[in-house]
């Protein structure tokens, strides 16, 4: 969205610089804009030194640490020993549900370790990801078109909107704890006595209700600001030729909300794969409500090293999602964009 | 793009990034402690620091403030955690992991105690670092024993309390059997029989492994290694899934921790209710109970008498870190001896260590539970003592849950378990 008109010069000179001077290009011309560029390496310099120190470095290190077997028991001394390089063991480990056996080989995960919930907590992640943002887009869409049009107290409106995404998760999963309890107003309201966190289906369900409540206005925020880009007078047009409701929707406002809509999505993907607060208070991922990212909390309690590696695998699960999504869902935003730009050359 | 003088800065600035990083960290694992005394800080005095979960009610600033009166020149400064267990104890692990000498004294959860020593972070506290554990209730002094050693000193203790509707129940269940046995009462008066902490969380591996005890049966074996394919661990589990399955514990029970079940309670909806002594106070001062009047305290059931209760509470270990230990040693015999125990007792509820407190008239008219809670105590089991606690619990709290619920017949979630625990402590 709107790149041309980005707040970063700096760029352009790398890429001929031309249009920026309107003087014919000479010979000192190369010379301004070498030094432009090394300047703009010097201001970038922190930044680059900040990044690297915060997601650079543990990134390597977990890394490193991945390759590393956690630390042993000495039966002599009672003590804990390095466990020296891993090789890619912590990986198959994982993906192969396999722990350690008491005679020193590889056994099968028996239920009741952490290596036996790879799988399910990989499916229970996606089976999370995939619902919630579709009833979020749904719910949003709505809610961003409610909100797009004017009627009074509209302000009013979008900031009541806003208050379950201002609320911390924490304190949601809290609230929507005490909703859930048996003897809580969920059950009294309805009069039912289902054991919310007692019971799969139900417990699935209640992280749904809570996520969704909390999400929906943040996709309902990205999808508003995408409807308000549209320009009336398409409307307007559309409106004198004759297009009904549903055309102009699905005509104009689908498809010149779309790369918006993407973003929005693709935001709320990554960030549901991560899920993590709402189901560890609501369920402790009971009921298989166990997230990868709350099998990898868990995990660090019991070995570093290990865990290192679930949370890389974890974030090549998540690549490759934001991957799929850029490249093939998004494929067509990144063309519209340079289309639109080769048009003002 | 075409000079690449252009990414020098920026290359230089990301490898200089690393660098400084690389130096903050550092290998865990074991440390072997060498030098002399003198090197070690057996005998240096100056300022510590304390560092303990959130002071809910008070009682660790009062003392500290004490404690630094008497000792101006090896004052205590109070670092407050949060109150949540398992942050303290990821707080804790970073600090050691990065060898934080300022982490002098900490307070540690009895479950905590063989990890921590396991991996060479806490200061046996014997020869010069020796504690007085004569007079300290048995149980409390082994829960902060690893291998034969004491690493950490008991500070405070806990136990589990049988409450129950004592205009209900004519006379106190001492067994298993007889408190099933009293369930119909709880029918005919159209509440629920029985109740602990069944939700999957720390709170299950505590009644779990109660209920393995009271059978007889033992989590772990004197070495160590699980032993849970036993008729008497079988006994127990099977006693808890039964009572489920039959509604003596009701259905909403798999939901409960600590408070839900308390509020039940108090609500009237339980005939017995097995939980820790802060109910107490509760119980007979919030304005909604309704047993204010009718709350009796007995020791947990067992098998042919008093159960095993799981041991709770806290002690005070010396980081190796730590520069000036002499100081820390003499602050962690400051916070177990007689007076400032009867503090901990008077002024937070906390359980304490020494046996003759439970004895005390005085403490005894403010806080009636503690005769209970000495049985309680006595006949109180450590939770598994390990190094790898953390796999341990989750073994036991996901194959108890399964088996309570009915998903997996006991023998089948003892076999996972026993499978589980071995697994884990197999290393790698």
């Amino acid at each position: 969205m709107a790149t041309e008109l980005g707040p970063t010069p700096v760029k352009e000179p790398a890429s001929g610089g031309a249009p920026i001077h309107h003087k014919p290009k000479g010979v000192g011309e190369d010379n301004a804009i070498a030094s432009q560029g090394k300047w703009a390496a010097w201001l970038l310099a922190p930044t680059i030194f900040a990044l690297a120190i915060v997601i650079v470095y543990p990134i390597i290190s977990a890394i490193v640490m991945s390759f590393q077997k956690d630390a042993g028991l000495d039966p002599a001394t009672g003590l804990f020993t390095e466990g020296g390089p891993a090789g890619f063991s912590n990986y198959t480990n994982w993906i192969f549900q396999q722990c350690a056996a008491p005679d020193g080989g590889t056994v099968a995960c028996p239920p009741g370790t952490l290596g036996a919930q790879f799988w399910s907590a990989t499916g229970t992640t996606f089976y999370f990801t995939i619902i919630t943002v579709t009833l979020e887009t749904i719910l949003g869409f709505w809610m961003a078109i409610i909100m797009a049009r004017t009627f009074r107290g509209r302000s009013l409106v979008r900031a009541a909107v806003l208050v379950p995404w201002a609320i911390p998760t924490a304190v949601t999963a809290q609230l929507w704890l005490f909703i859930f309890a048996f003897e809580g107003i969920g059950n009294k309201l309805f009069n039912t006595t289902i054991l919310w966190t007692g019971s799969e289906i139900p417990a699935r369900w209640a992280v749904i209700i809570a996520d969704t409540w909390k999400t929906t206005p943040f996709m309902a925020l990205l999808i508003l600001a995408g409807l308000q880009m549209i320009p009336a007078e398409v409307y307007e047009a559309a409106k004198v030729d004759g297009a009904s409701a549903w055309q102009r929707f699905r005509m104009i406002t689908l498809p010149l909300v779309k790369p918006a809509l993407m973003v929005a999505i693709l935001f709320r993907t990554l960030d549901a794969l991560r899920m993590f607060d709402l189901p560890y208070i609501l369920t402790e991922g009971s009921n298989n409500t166990t997230t990868l990212s709350i099998l990898v909390v868990n995990q660090i309690r019991q070995g570093f090293n290990s865990a290192a590696a679930l949370s890389t695998i974890t974030f090549i699960i998540i690549f490759i999602v934001a991957f799929i999504f850029v490249r093939f869902l998004g494929a067509n935003v990144v063309e519209q964009q340079t289309g639109a730009g080769k048009g003002k050359k | 793009m075409k000079t690449p003088k252009f990414l020098l800065p920026v290359a230089a600035a990301g490898a200089l990034a690393l660098t400084l990083s690389a130096c903050g960290g550092g290998g865990g694992g074991a440390t072997a402690t060498g030098g002399g005394d003198a090197a070690n800080g057996l005998d240096a005095r100056g300022p510590i620091t304390y560092v303990q979960g959130k002071d809910n009610s008070n009682v660790v600033r009062p003392l500290i403030e004490k404690w630094n009166a008497a000792h101006p020149n090896e004052k205590v400064t109070f670092k407050e955690q949060t109150d949540q267990a398992d942050q303290q104890h990821d707080d804790l692990v970073q600090n050691y992991q990065a060898k934080n000498p300022n982490y002098d004294v900490a307070s540690v959860d009895v479950v905590w105690t063989a990890e921590f020593a396991a991996k060479g972070w806490l200061q046996p506290l014997k020869d010069k670092m020796a504690v007085d554990t004569a007079g300290m209730l048995k149980p409390t002094v082994e829960a902060g024993s690893y291998k034969g050693t004491l690493y950490a000193a008991p500070v405070s203790s806990d136990g589990g309390i049988l409450y129950y509707r004592s205009d209900l129940v004519p006379t106190a269940p001492k067994t298993w059997d007889e408190m099933m046995g009293m369930c119909s009462i709880a029918k005919e008066n159209g509440i629920g029989c029985f109740a602990g902490q069944y939700a999957k969380y720390e709170g299950l591996t505590v009644n779990a492994s109660e209920a393995i005890n009271s059978a007889g049966g033992s989590v772990l074996n004197a070495d160590g290694k699980p032993n849970l394919n036993t008729p008497e661990a079988k006994e127990g589990l099977q006693n808890l899934a039964t009572a489920y399955a039959d509604g003596n514990i009701p259905k909403e029970g798999i939901t409960f921790q600590e408070e839900q079940g308390r509020q039940a309670f108090q609500d009237g909806k339980l005939l017995f209710h097995r939980n820790w002594p802060y109910v107490y106070n509760l119980a007979v001062t919030e304005g909604s109970s309704k047993v204010k009047d009718v709350l009796g305290m007995t020791a947990l059931p067992g098998k042919d008498g008093p159960g095993a209760s799981t041991l709770g509470g806290h002690s005070a270990a010396v980081s190796v870190y730590s520069k000036n230990k002499a100081t820390a040693l003499d602050f962690v015999k400051f916070l177990v001896n007689e007076e400032n125990q009867k503090f901990f007792a008077t002024q937070g509820s906390l359980a304490p260590v020494i046996e003759a407190l439970y004895e005390d008239k005085e403490l005894v008219a403010k806080l009636p539970y503690l005769p209970v809670l000495k049985t309680s105590i006595e006949n109180a089991v450590p939770r598994p003592v390990t190094p790898f606690y953390p796999a341990v619990t989750k073994a036991i709290q996901e194959n108890a849950y399964s088996a309570i619920k009915g998903e997996k017949t006991v023998d089948a979630a003892l076999s996972d378990m026993q499978k589980s625990i071995e697994s884990a402590s197999a290393g790698q």
